[in-house]
């Protein structure tokens, strides 16, 4: 028995924005199943009293001067995209096509 | 083969171009002659940047010549892991996601690196998005173990750690979530440092696992990695999370002097899990240690067992938040059948994304998701705690820790592959010194019957890279052997 079911990864693959086939939903359910597992060994430690590393360093607000530095022309921020005109990054409609 | 100049350390060749006993141009050339003789069989690099590589050398020959100071990189052959950011060539982290992606900049660590006068030869293999311990997770090609050619380079800075061993550069830049420099780096026989988190700019260093990554040099000797720092650290406006703090020529730090140095041995490092070969050549090391004059005392990191299961909630967790920007909008691939937007999302993750990446993505869904937020991800956070505790008490005791890099040498092709969980598991000793934030150097200490390297890790105190290198190099002038060459052409 497994740690999730297919429904599960279902789920989990609905927020992650991925679809998957029935092959990998199948080897997902064990093998996350298996990882998981293995995480819950934490269950074992007693962290009543013990606050949560939130940050790799412990620095609070880093601040600069809010001044107009340099940035990107707009041509080369727009060189990468699948699909662009000179102005914008251009995608598929949004409001039609049954989105979910 | 012969290889004028290819096998030489970074340090070596700049003194010599220095010098003018040699030009930057003739050890590029070199380097690039070897590359395409020999690289066919060690496939660490994906791109080679011929033209561009000996422009630098020229400018750094043209340097000299109009007799300006010289960097202290000056003409030394570096090549760069496939998710440094680059103007020159293509920027793919090993992904179909970014195949083609020609990022509009440099990252702060590539411009540091060539304001020191380095010459970049291209980049070099890794495990997709970094995520993996073999390199086997490329969705390019397969990097080997010059060492032996069936067996892995480790990972994910595979490409770079192969390169480095089979003199197809000098020093290679490499990054590390949770062992990424210092396991490649044990399992080809480099010198690998990972500097403490906040010591190097990781503006653009494409994000895997934020609180965790770093970047660093894998290199020939531990001179070179001390030199590599001098040029990379520092504070960087780009990057909120490095640290404003005096960078020390680190190369001041190789004194051979490591009389009094009380040295950590962690306890639960030297259990049944550790090989028999591995365990050998690192009690030796020790012994070498001790007779340069370095005490040792026993340590305990007590809560070591649970960081494989804090890092993969945690590292997978920043991961499914950073690879979210791959959504075919910006930059990346995007699927050529998406008819509307949630399409378009969902067809070109799903295309872009290999395995592991995707197995990746759904656990850190999993672990941040309506529910098991505080279960998994919280919880993980105060292990995380306990873990920098416990090398914060280790260290009232000693100045650094040692240990094995890795429970074993170099694994075969398709080992781990079937299991992701034992891949993980890989990573037991190097994972923690990410999670407690620290820096951690791993350095050769012999070969194994089977002729594989075997790497010791040294671990220190937050900012405190001057004492690893010095305990590393005065090992490095004392261990009584040369470590050889893989036995390759």
């Amino acid at each position: 028995m497994s740690r999730i079911g297919k429904a599960e990864v279902e789920h989990v693959a609905g927020l992650a924005q991925l679809e998957l086939d029935e092959a990998a939903k199948e080897r997902l359910v064990h093998e996350m199943g298996d990882i998981l597992a293995y995480m819950d060994q934490l269950n074992a430690l007693d962290t009543t009293n013990v606050e949560p590393m939130m940050h790799a360093l412990e620095m609070t607000n880093v601040f600069r001067e809010d001044c107009v530095g340099e940035s990107l022309p707009r041509e080369e921020a727009l060189r990468n995209a699948p699909n662009h005109d000179e102005e914008y990054f251009i995608v598929p409609k949004i409001l039609e096509g049954g989105n979910a | 083969m012969t290889a004028p100049w290819c096998d030489k350390t970074g340090h070596e060749i700049r003194e010599a171009v220095v010098r003018g006993d040699v030009t930057a141009r003739v050890v590029t050339e070199a380097h690039l002659a070897r590359i395409h003789a020999l690289d066919g069989k060690i496939d660490a690099y994906t791109q080679i940047w011929e033209e561009y590589a000996l422009a630098m050398a020229d400018r750094v020959d043209e340097k000299r010549r109009s007799g300006a100071t010289l960097g202290i990189l000056a003409g030394v052959p570096i090549s760069l892991k496939e998710l440094m950011c680059t103007k020159q060539g293509e920027t793919t982290c090993a992904s179909k996601m970014l195949a083609g992606y020609r990022s509009p900049f440099d990252g702060t660590m590539v411009q540091r690196l060539a304001a020191a006068d380095a010459v970049f030869l291209g980049k070099v293999n890794m495990d997709e998005f970094a995520m993996g311990s073999s390199t086997e997770n490329s969705a390019i090609k397969t990097t080997k173990n010059p060492w032996d050619l069936g067996c892995v380079p480790g990972g994910s800075s595979g490409g770079s750690a192969a390169a480095v061993a089979a003199d197809l550069c000098s020093m290679s830049m490499g990054s590390d979530t949770g062992g990424s420099i210092r396991q490649p780096a044990a399992l080809c026989g480099c010198v690998g440092i990972k500097p403490t988190y906040g010591r190097v700019s990781r503006f653009g260093l494409v994000a895997f696992a934020s609180s965790l990554d770093q970047i660093g040099p894998l290199t020939k000797d531990v001179r070179d990695a001390a030199l590599c720092l001098n040029a990379i650290c520092g504070r960087d406006p780009m990057d909120a999370t490095s640290v404003d703090l005096a960078v020390p020529d680190f190369t001041a730090a190789l004194t051979g002097n490591v009389k009094g140095l009380r040295i950590g041995l962690p306890k639960e490092y030297f259990t049944d899990a550790l090989g028999a070969e591995v365990r050998e050549k690192v009690m030796a090391a020790i012994e070498v240690l001790r007779g340069l004059g370095a005490e040792t005392v026993e340590v305990s990191l007590p809560h070591c067992d649970y960081a494989i299961a804090a890092y993969y909630i945690i590292c997978t967790a920043e991961a499914s938040a950073n690879l979210a920007r791959f959504d075919g909008v910006r930059y990346g691939f995007r699927h050529p059948d998406a008819k509307d937007m949630r399409g378009m999302y969902v067809m070109s993750k799903s295309a872009g994304f290999g395995p592991e990446v995707r197995r990746r993505i759904l656990l850190g869904t999993y672990v941040l998701s309506s529910g098991y937020y505080d279960a998994y991800y919280l919880k993980a956070q105060k292990v995380r705690r306990l873990i920098k505790q416990d090398f914060d008490e280790a260290f009232e005791k000693c100045d650094v820790v040692l240990g094995p890099t890795t429970p074993s040498p170099a694994f075969r092709f398709g080992e781990k592959t079937a299991d992701p969980l034992e891949m993980y598991l890989s990573d037991i000793y190097t994972i923690s010194v990410n999670l407690a934030t620290l820096p951690g150097l791993s350095l050769p200490c012999g070969l194994s019957s089977s002729g594989l390297p075997i790497g010791m890790q040294l671990i220190a105190k937050p900012f405190a890279e001057e004492t690893l290198l010095r305990t590393a190099h005065a090992y490095e002038q004392n261990r009584g052997f040369d470590m050889g060459k893989p036995p390759i052409a």
